[in-house]
């Protein structure tokens, strides 16, 4: 059974797009049938963090509007077999993504892969209903910052409301993933500790990826973090959500930078 | 990450420069557009249709966007039938 998985915020520049191409390659390396798929219409980003900005030929829109079929629209990615991207239109706007249009998308492609994840746009306009309309469940990505706590509580309120799932009395699974957490601020005081996080929000944690450098290194090269450099902290940090997500039971912690030998000599980091 | 890979390696903020500097310059040319694309497909199976019988499904179109030149690669699958007819 396919499942349907948001990864939404409310809040922009959170690290949606990071954490749906992170989470989809971890995924697909697990041997699981994989589709990322860009819902931000007109201002697409996944395709650029994943590198498959060059190959872009058709788009969420062209299928729904009936220009291409879907096996057209899909890009598979070159360093993992089963791990595809449906990209969003970059000339389009939102209203082009209709409700019937998305639940055909979304149907064939539940008949094609194992997990289907929706990189949500920010806000809470129709890309974001349209992203969580289908889903099974969702992945709430939070910054330790108030206005992102805020506009995450605002989305756990749509995602309980607004959905196929809450529509029918059904419930929609939910995760919170905390992002740019760093363990020295928080202890500090400085930043909201994950437990206040916790506290408020009241979803089950699924990871807290640590604040590093990595991601932006990931990005720049067009590489989810979590194959870049499967042994940074961040991507240990998301390779441990995905086992969560799987069902795994994992005790929660936040992975540290490993230091090489020369690091630990000269007593800071080299690159 | 040792030493040696150090030097090695491309600082990874130039090769973002470079991605970029690819992908806007086709985004900000008609190339870019989807539209385009969308369209040429239409029109070369319409001239390949006024010879033989083609199923739009089995069309499968790659770009690959370069520095310098970009390929636009279509794959047509010609039915049995038509293979036959053609021979």
């Amino acid at each position: 059974m396919s499942k349907v998985v948001v990864v939404t915020s409310g809040k922009g520049g959170v690290g949606k797009t990071t954490s749906t191409a992170a989470i989809g390659a971890a995924l697909a390396q697990s041997g699981e049938k994989v589709v990322v798929v860009d819902f931000d219409v007109g201002l697409r980003n996944l395709d650029l963090v994943m590198g498959a900005e060059r190959r872009v030929v058709f788009d969420l829109i062209n299928v729904i509007q009936g220009d291409a079929k879907l096996h057209q629209a899909l890009i598979r990615d070159k360093r993992i077999e089963t791990l595809s991207i449906l990209p969003a239109s970059q000339t389009r706007d939102k209203d082009a993504l209709t409700s019937d249009g998305v639940a055909k998308v979304i149907a064939e492609l539940r008949e094609k892969f194992d997990w289907i994840l929706c990189d949500s746009p920010a806000g809470i306009e129709r890309g974001p209903a349209m992203a969580m309309h289908h889903a099974d469940i969702a992945i709430v990505v939070t910054n330790p910052e108030v206005s992102s706590v805020r506009d995450s509580d605002r989305i756990i309120g749509l995602l309980d409301s607004k959905t196929e799932r809450a529509q029918r009395g059904e419930r929609v699974e939910k995760h919170l993933l905390i992002t740019r957490y760093d363990p020295v601020r928080a202890a500090r005081g400085d930043m909201l500790k994950v437990e206040d996080v916790l506290d408020i929000l009241s979803i089950p944690l699924l990871g807290i990826i640590p604040e590093s450098q990595e991601v932006l290194k990931a990005s720049n090269v067009g590489v989810p973090v979590t194959l870049n450099n499967p042994e940074t902290a961040p991507a240990r940090a998301y390779q441990d959500a995905v086992r969560r997500l799987r069902g795994e039971k994992l005790e929660m912690s936040i992975p540290q930078e490993r230091r090489s030998l020369v690091e630990r000599l000269f007593g800071r980091r080299v690159a | 990450m040792s030493i040696f890979q150090f030097w090695r390696r491309k600082p990874t903020a130039s090769v973002a420069r470079d991605r970029l500097q690819i992908l806007l310059a086709h985004e900000r040319s008609s190339f870019g557009s989807s539209d385009l694309v969308a369209r040429l497909q239409e029109e070369i199976i319409a001239v390949i249709r006024r010879h033989m019988e083609i199923d739009p499904d089995k069309v499968q179109i790659k770009l690959d966007r370069g520095n310098h030149v970009s390929t636009l690669e279509i794959d047509i699958e010609v039915p049995l039938a038509e293979r036959a007819r053609l021979a």
